[in-house]
């Protein structure tokens, strides 16, 4: 085992862990950084984002107006006093962005352009055309380049974490390439892992979004926060699940039932708004969770089309005309062509709800400090507390510089009052767990570990997913345990040290299982609907009586989690009802009078 | 029922077992929209488990999974069984870089040179964030967005054969990242760069095949990035002539 000291461990090197290690590398040249990922910072899931990242922007917009639509579009579970410090802090960053040289798209007068989004009353959203995250991320990387003092290490795997005293006093890695333990002496550690997304069959996410960091502080006592807001992006490829941004939408793309029919207008997001135009929070550019559900009542009604890879509606961007679906949505153009032979120029996309982001993770204080001593979260692992019950898009591109930033600054304070203890107590906490991962290598059981992996996803889709019953989730929990009983006895066919693969998967599903029961039970435990999580089983109403506060989950080994609640910051605005479309316009102009 | 297979030849190498790399054959279902990536996964789930490679988004943006399909460099999520069907397909780790096991390969030579060319903002004097974005209309965009699309999947230096001969060779992504900060109307760093440019590893060491290009799954044209700089390296030449430091 090779020992290194550093002062801040960051575990993630996607947009909110190069944000983070950045502004310790530039405010803090003395410390110094180890940036972790288990792949090249720029395979980075943030790689994928599309659409864009949220901030006020324009002359007619106010921070009010983002305030009330994130609140509004949390379904008024957000901690206020965060939304309000990222409101004011999104424009700054997105600006420090394009002063590291990101891309982003420009009017004629040299000016950034915004686009409308989803749930957004202003158009509000910065774009680099439909690769913002890609860009993000790059100009991240590269500039993190001319930081000496951030030392990478690239294809590391976060074995866990060492914690001594109950504070954290750094990081055991694997290093996939040579197969050598790695132990990071580190006074603070900030956790950027990216969600969990692939506890489910059918995602937009990357085959590297497996909870990790979420499942390691977790399994440490570090409560997971509203982990039953799973958010289905409605425009996913059917079977793929690849994203297809909303973006489209914000441009003008629209949805059709197989009638032809823009059903959006039945479920509170009407009146239709006419082809060609875009009118915010109406329809098409109403919030994720709406359009999911819609999508939903249409398969029950028998609206929907019936394809070889499931179920599907129409995306038809064919008005936008070829000359703007080159200029914004390249890259839509290129993944339809690619993956389901449509050209979205001449034939609307099939497309279906999938999903997508994580609302909840890590539970964070507002300045990113979970509660193990040392150790910060931020970013899709984490709940902050920013997206509430639904996250509206074009916000988490932002929460990764807003709070990549703050997490940073957090880490280096700690770390600064902080020495780093004898390395020779955590070198045999170290020992321990090589032992238990050498052990775990040396699994010779009967079960696949595809079948586990596959059936996991399935009762997902079928007990925790867009609507919910009682039954529905329970029969997942029975069968959620069963799948952790049976990955006891899984066989790892790989017993090498070089690039093993299979090892690293077999880590990662057990992540995976520990994340979907925390989620499972979040959400058989939540008596209402709200945001995200629908139930239709007499819980189809919000119940701000009891339930108008966070749920808390609280790892205990192969037993059920424990589900505590905590309350929810309010600052100026108090829950009312969430209505978009007519009703939307309706209702403010009650809340004038 | 679908019956039809396919057979998939993949160059195997795990270092602690093999003395040399050898071929194992599959048999995989074959189903028209299956990808390489799909296929590989499909191997590695059923048929054989200690086979390694990499792979993440799926949606051909975050460059891991690049690999010789047919001896020709492409990335595995974007080619699909029926552009070979009914013919055999082999796969084998990029071609020019060193075989980590099996399908991955050694990445270090590459992530050295994208860092070596200084690929940030170099900010001039009049930098400053209060002052809002930089104002960069559409046209100064033009110039330098197409080498922004890299996404370092290394099929470029697979299909140099210039960096295939003589590995100090910045090589075309790492050139392309270079001409990418260059040409940006936000950088004064130029002269900075000039210097990595000028060296006989930088520009000058490109033969101009142009195969790099050809492979690019993003259109990136990292020859003609290289073109464009050779041009800035002669005019630097000429005024050095005149006017040495």
């Amino acid at each position: 085992m090779k020992t290194i000291t550093m002062d801040v461990a960051i575990i993630g090197a996607g947009g909110a862990g190069l944000r983070a290690a950045l502004e310790i590398a530039q405010q803090h040249p003395n410390l110094k950084i180890a940036l972790i990922s288990k792949v090249y910072p720029m395979r980075s899931h943030t790689v994928a984002a599309e659409g864009g990242a949220a901030a006020v922007t324009q002359e007619t917009d106010s921070l009010e107006h983002h305030f009330d639509d994130t609140v509004s579009g949390g379904d008024w579970l957000c901690e206020q006093d965060v939304v309000q410090y990222f409101v004011e802090n999104a424009r700054k960053e997105l600006i420090q962005l394009e002063h590291w040289g990101c891309p982003w798209s420009r009017k004629e007068d040299g000016s950034v352009n915004v686009r409308a989004f989803g749930g957004m009353k202003i158009e509000r959203t910065w774009f680099a055309a439909d690769k913002s995250g890609f860009h993000l991320l790059h100009t991240l990387f590269q500039t993190s380049l001319k930081y000496p003092n951030i030392k990478r290490f690239d294809e590391h795997f976060c074995l866990d974490l060492i914690i001594e005293n109950e504070t954290v006093q750094g990081v055991l890695l694997l290093d996939i390439a040579e197969g050598e333990i790695k132990l990071i002496q580190a006074k603070s550690v900030i956790m950027a892992t990216g969600g969990a997304g692939r506890v489910y069959r059918y995602n937009t996410n990357g085959g590297i979004v497996t909870g990790d960091g979420m499942a390691i502080a977790y399994r440490h006592g570090v409560a997971l926060r509203d982990m039953e807001f799973i958010q289905y992006h409605p425009t996913g490829l059917p079977g793929s699940g690849i994203l297809m941004t909303e973006g489209c939408r914000g441009e003008g793309g629209i949805l059709m039932n197989k009638n032809g029919y823009r059903y959006l207008q039945d479920y509170g997001l009407g009146p239709e708004v006419p082809l060609g135009q875009t009118k915010n929070k109406y329809m098409e550019l109403g919030p994720r969770d709406k359009l999911s559900q819609s999508f939903w009542q249409e398969q029950k009604k028998g609206n929907v089309f019936k394809g070889k890879r499931g179920d599907y509606i129409h995306l038809d961007l064919r008005h936008l005309g070829e000359a703007l679906i080159n200029e914004r949505l390249p890259f839509i153009r290129e993944l339809a062509k690619a993956y389901v032979g449509v050209d979205p120029v001449h034939e609307p996309i099939p497309v279906r709800p999938t999903v997508h982001y994580t609302m909840g993770g890590i539970a964070t204080n507002n300045k990113t400090a979970t509660s193990l001593s040392g150790l910060f979260a931020v970013g899709e692992c984490a709940s902050v507390g920013l997206h509430g019950a639904n996250r509206l898009g074009s916000n988490s591109l932002s929460e990764l510089v807003v709070f990549g930033k703050l997490a940073g600054q957090e880490a280096a304070l700690y770390a600064q009052e902080k020495k780093h203890i004898d390395i020779k107590i955590l070198e045999q906490k170290a020992q321990k767990i090589v032992q238990r991962t050498e052990d775990f290598l040396h699994s010779n059981g009967s079960e696949k570990m595809v079948d586990i992996r596959q059936e996991m996803g399935d009762t997902m889709e079928e007990g925790v997913g867009i609507y919910r019953t009682k039954p529905s989730m329970q029969k997942t929990i029975d069968k959620l345990h069963e799948l952790k009983k049976r990955y006891k006895n899984i066989k790892i066919e790989d017993k090498s040290s070089v690039f093993n693969t299979e090892f690293l998967y077999a880590i990662e599903l057990g992540h995976l299982l520990d994340m979907a029961l925390a989620m499972a039970y979040s959400a058989i435990n939540r008596e209402e609907s709200r945001g995200s999580h629908q139930r239709i089983d007499g819980f189809e109403k919000r119940d701000d009586k009891n339930y108008l506060k966070h749920s808390l989950a609280y790892y205990q080994g192969d037993d059920a989690p424990e589900i505590k609640y905590g309350k929810v910051t309010i600052t100026r605005s108090q829950p009312a009802q969430r209505a978009y479309g007519a009703a939307g316009d309706k209702k403010i102009k009650e809340d004038i009078k | 029922m679908n019956k039809k297979t396919i057979v998939i030849d993949i160059l195997r190498y795990r270092p602690e077992m093999d003395e040399k790399p050898f071929t194992q054959s599959f048999e995989v279902p074959y189903i028209e929209d299956t990808s390489i990536l799909e296929a590989l996964q499909y191997i590695k789930d059923h048929l054989d488990s200690t086979i390694s490679f990499r792979w993440s988004c799926r949606m051909a943006i975050c460059g891991s999974c690049g690999l010789m399909i047919d001896n020709i460099p492409k990335l595995g999520c974007k080619a699909f069984l029926r552009d070979y069907y009914p013919n055999k397909i082999s796969l084998e780790p990029l071609a020019n870089f060193p075989i980590e096991r099996d399908l991955v390969v050694v990445m270090d030579d590459f992530m050295q040179k994208l860092e070596s060319v200084k690929p940030y903002l170099i900010p001039g004097d009049n930098a400053c964030m209060s002052s809002g974005e930089y104002q960069q209309t559409p046209l100064q965009m033009e110039k330098y967005k197409q080498f922004s699309m890299c996404i370092n999947c290394g099929l470029c230096y697979a299909a140099c054969p210039q960096y295939g001969l003589d590995n100090n060779f910045i090589g075309p992504a790492a050139l392309a990242l270079l001409a990418r900060y260059d040409r940006d109307s936000r950088d004064a760093g130029s002269a900075q760069r000039m210097k990595i440019l000028n060296q006989e590893e930088g520009v000058w060491g490109c033969t101009f095949v142009g195969y790099c290009s050809t492979v690019c799954p993003k259109k990136v044209d990292p020859a003609a990035a290289i073109q464009l700089l050779k041009v800035e390296s002669s005019k630097d030449y000429l005024i050095g002539l005149f006017k040495p430091d």
